[in-house]
């Protein structure tokens, strides 16, 4: 059985015990760190959108959000921890997403 | 090289297991459930820009009190399930099982305050449809029908991650998932934490326009 | 003892619950060749409307179901399918020297999808208030106020949604992990490649138009008010999403089929695929590109300028990959030893057709020209060429390739030459006698017509019986060599891939060794490759 198994030519040979994979252990602490930040930063996105300007609270929420979702992703998902490509598919199904919504937009905006 | 006739040799059960494979699997099938509330986001962001005013009224009539609590308990869940793999990942199948009845407990309670909430609107005649509703200037209308819609396609998407949880469960007391056989409970726990994801997104677009 | 018969494994229950994706691929087989015949009956129906005028046999209504039904059943349930569901299915695993594909389980999952949408559709025309009167497109408002069977049609097509997103899902997972050793991505089959791009195809559009018809079907059950312009909905978002899936999805249908044919077009040309990275890359370039000109679909429906505009310079550039597939294969068969028999005649035929096809594409993705050719039969005169002359075309050259390894059996060169000549005559009567008429004005979906189109008309439809008796007579032949075809050799054409390695028909888990592959596809002549 090979250690080490990359995204190319597996085959037969290719199967994997787990045991022998890549198979990286989150400890217990990242997790709760990871966690208390995405309540803090929950806290200063409703705190924003009640207390302060308009503006400043529609920033926080465009800012937030998605670092709030990434931290979701590459932890608690261990997106971080994967292979190169997983990573790469992930920002390329979000980046398909985002294209087509721009896209419409060239059509929403200008009607 | 060809073979003739030669039978192929009998094939190890596990010898088909790929672990790297089924994750792949699995995350592909997650890349399935954000496009289908990608559609709904395009929806959303289409009609916000062509009702500015009352999407950024529209999230007073809801309830930002169940709404942060919901978050912080889908954010608190994402957490417990993490923490149920990294245990069974070290041997610990008790911390493991308790890890994701806390998990499933709180995506009940989520569905819990989901039903308050939605009743509360319900009984102001906030629903699909609703004479109140139907009276509203059309903003408000749309607002609503994908205040529901996505509310409502992403409970759905609790109860089925409940289900799946709960089967974990089950195979983790019977010893079916162990320290070296844990890929089902990591892509159900892939499952949840997408679910938890969604709602990241939810939360400011509906609740917090105001 | 091959998976035919493979373990004693006999009767209807070893086909329905077989987890083998040799049977898997049989199964759909079977059942998409009988829907495609249900569809082209309709369709025979359709063409005979428009013979009898005064008064025409079927009532408006009547009509108004057998196109969306028609284009349903046509659409979601065989060109989408299509050669990835039979043929990806049976030979993909083989050509990349895998025993089945990642996930076997779910792939016979996929097939129960396909029959249990299949059913729905069904059973929305026998219930309720009728069969779908739409259109396929099913487009609001009309979808959320007619009485018809809407709501479970549009569920049936859901669940196909699900049938195919399962199929692309397992596809890729299959080919980045089970390739055998040595098999590094160039050295893949561009059949294995195409179906790679399809299967993005069908695993990122798929959702789309899920969540598009779940919502239709919110709209009429629930009355959500995102569609319904009484609420302040907008149907042209209806058409956006609508699109953003459909339009990539005529790539799901196209891409497999050029696949089909890049095997087909060396094994009877003797000679090495000319350009294997542009014909690999413009697989996924197709992919990607298809996925953002979805508004040309809309140019007359009131979006903004500016949207026109950008989506008709994308749909230009859209075709430069297909064009590059085209010289690909013109300059594989330059100075080949070519061989024309049936596969090779219908993958000439795809070429040609499908250049038609594309290049009137080009010409309504110009603005000026679109809006006269917009909803007229121009347009049915288009997508048929690139969907039947293209992705059918394709489908059948590949069945006449690979019928002889998956079932065994021989069937009659002559006789499928011999119906060649009525389907390429009937094809291009009808649609091309199609283009004649859009561009005249003729407009699409109307069960009558004026009489400045009835001469047209009556072509259309001499070339639809045609075409129609051609095909009967294909597949006659090869259902006649299922039973009756003499034992066919392992390499009837001498082909160069792996299936062809393997005895025929193949062994259960194909192989009994995983070979390791030592070079690049389709080398002809050894002694002569540089």
């Amino acid at each position: 059985m090979k250690r080490g198994c990359s995204a190319g030519i597996p085959g037969d040979k290719g199967v994997m015990q787990m045991a022998e994979a890549h198979v990286h252990t989150v400890p217990y602490r990242t997790f709760v760190r990871v966690w208390l930040l995405l309540l803090l930063l929950t806290a200063v996105l409703v705190l924003t959108s009640r207390l302060w300007h308009q503006a400043l609270s529609v920033w926080a929420m465009l800012v937030l959000t998605p670092i709030k979702a990434g931290l979701v992703l590459f932890y608690f998902m261990h997106l971080k921890y994967e292979k190169p490509y997983l990573r790469a598919l992930v920002f390329l199904t979000l980046g398909l997403l985002t294209m087509v919504i721009g896209l419409l937009f060239f059509d929403i905006l200008n009607r | 090289m060809s073979d003739s006739a030669a039978t192929p040799p009998l094939v190890r059960k596990d010898s088909h297991k790929d672990y790297e494979g089924a994750k792949l699997g699995m995350w592909l099938f997650l890349f399935t459930e954000i496009l289908l509330f990608g559609g709904l986001f395009i929806l959303y962001s289409a009609y916000r820009s062509r009702y500015p005013m009352e999407f950024h009224e529209g999230g007073q009539h809801l309830n930002v009190v169940i709404g942060v609590a919901n978050t912080i308990i889908l954010l608190t869940s994402s957490l417990t399930v993490a923490l149920s793999l990294t245990a069974i990942q070290k041997g610990n199948r008790r911390l493991c099982a308790l890890c994701l009845a806390a998990t499933i407990i709180l995506g009940l309670s989520f569905l819990v305050n989901k039903y308050i909430e939605w009743s509360g609107e319900i009984r102001h005649g906030l629903y699909p449809n609703s004479p109140v509703l139907l009276r509203r200037p059309h903003g408000d209308q749309i607002f609503f029908g994908l205040y529901y819609s996505m509310t409502g396609l992403h409970g759905l998407h609790v109860i089925a991650g409940i289900i799946v949880l709960s089967t974990m469960l089950i195979l983790v007391a019977r010893r079916k998932i162990t320290s070296t056989d844990f890929n089902k409970l990591e892509n159900g726990g892939l499952y949840w934490h997408l679910v938890d994801v969604i709602w990241i997104f939810l939360l400011p677009l509906f609740y917090l326009a105001a | 003892m091959s998976y035919l018969d493979e373990g004693g494994r006999k009767g209807i229950r070893s086909w329905i619950f077989s987890t083998d994706h040799k049977r898997i691929g049989i199964l759909y087989l079977a059942s998409m060749v009988f829907l495609f015949f249900v569809a082209v009956t309709i369709g025979v129906l359709m063409r005979i409307e428009q013979l009898t005028v005064h008064p025409p046999l079927f009532a408006p209504q009547t009509y108004n179901a057998f196109f969306t039904v028609h284009g349903v059943i046509m659409i979601f349930m065989f060109v989408l399918p299509g050669l990835p569901a039979v043929f990806g299915n049976f030979f993909m695993p083989i050509l990349i020297g895998a025993r089945d594909v990642s996930f076997p389980r779910l792939n016979l999952m996929s097939w129960y999808f396909f029959i249990a949408g299949t059913a729905l559709v069904v059973a929305s025309l026998f219930t309720g208030k009728g069969p779908p009167d739409t259109g396929w497109t099913f487009y609001v408002p009309f979808s959320i106020r007619t009485g018809t069977n809407v709501t479970l049609g549009v569920f049936g097509a859901f669940v196909l949604g699900g049938s195919s997103i399962l199929t692309g899902l397992n596809f890729l997972t299959t080919i980045h992990r089970l390739r055998a050793p040595g098999m590094g991505w160039h050295r893949m089959p561009l059949f294995v490649w195409s179906l790679y791009g399809t299967a993005w195809i069908q695993v990122l559009a798929t959702p789309i138009i899920g969540i598009t018809l779940l919502l239709v079907i919110a709209e009429r059950v629930f009355g959500i008010g995102v569609f319904d312009p009484a609420k302040g909905g907008d149907p042209l978002l209806y058409q956006h999403l609508f699109w953003i899936y459909s339009h990539p999805a005529v790539y799901i249908m196209i891409l497999p089929a050029m696949g089909a044919v890049t095997e087909i077009i060396p094994t009877f040309a003797h000679k090495m695929i000319f350009g294997y990275r542009a014909i690999a890359y413009s697989s996924i370039a197709i992919a990607f590109l298809g996925s953002v000109v979805w508004g040309h679909h809309m140019f007359t429906s009131g979006m903004s300028e500016t949207a026109n505009l950008v989506f008709s310079l994308l749909t230009f550039i859209v075709a430069v990959p297909s064009a590059i597939k085209v010289f690909n294969w013109t300059a594989t068969l330059h100075k080949g030893s070519i061989e024309v028999r049936p596969p090779m005649l219908f993958a000439l035929t795809f070429i040609f057709l499908f250049c038609i096809g594309g290049l009137t594409g080009l010409m309504q993705g110009a603005l000026a020209v679109n809006v006269q050719v917009h909803d007229t039969y121009w347009i049915v005169g288009h997508f048929h060429y690139v969907m039947f002359g293209g992705a059918g075309m394709g489908f059948f050259a590949a069945l006449l390739y690979w019928f002889p390894k998956m079932f065994g059996k021989t069937y009659n060169e002559k006789a499928a030459m011999l119906s060649w000549i009525p389907i390429f005559v009937g094809f291009n009567m009808l649609y091309f006698g199609m283009l004649v008429l859009g561009y005249m004005g003729m407009p699409r979906r109307y069960f009558t017509h004026l009489p400045q189109y009835h001469t047209g008309q009556v072509i259309a439809s001499v070339g639809s019986f045609i075409l129609a008796i051609g095909l009967v007579i294909f597949f006659a032949n090869l259902i006649v060599a299922l039973f009756k075809g003499k034992k066919a050799e392992q390499n009837p054409w001498g082909g160069v891939t792996l299936e062809w390695q393997i005895p025929t028909p193949p062994p259960l888990e194909n192989f009994s060794v995983i070979p390791t592959i030592k070079e690049r596809p389709y080398i002809f002549n050894p002694e002569a490759s540089r």
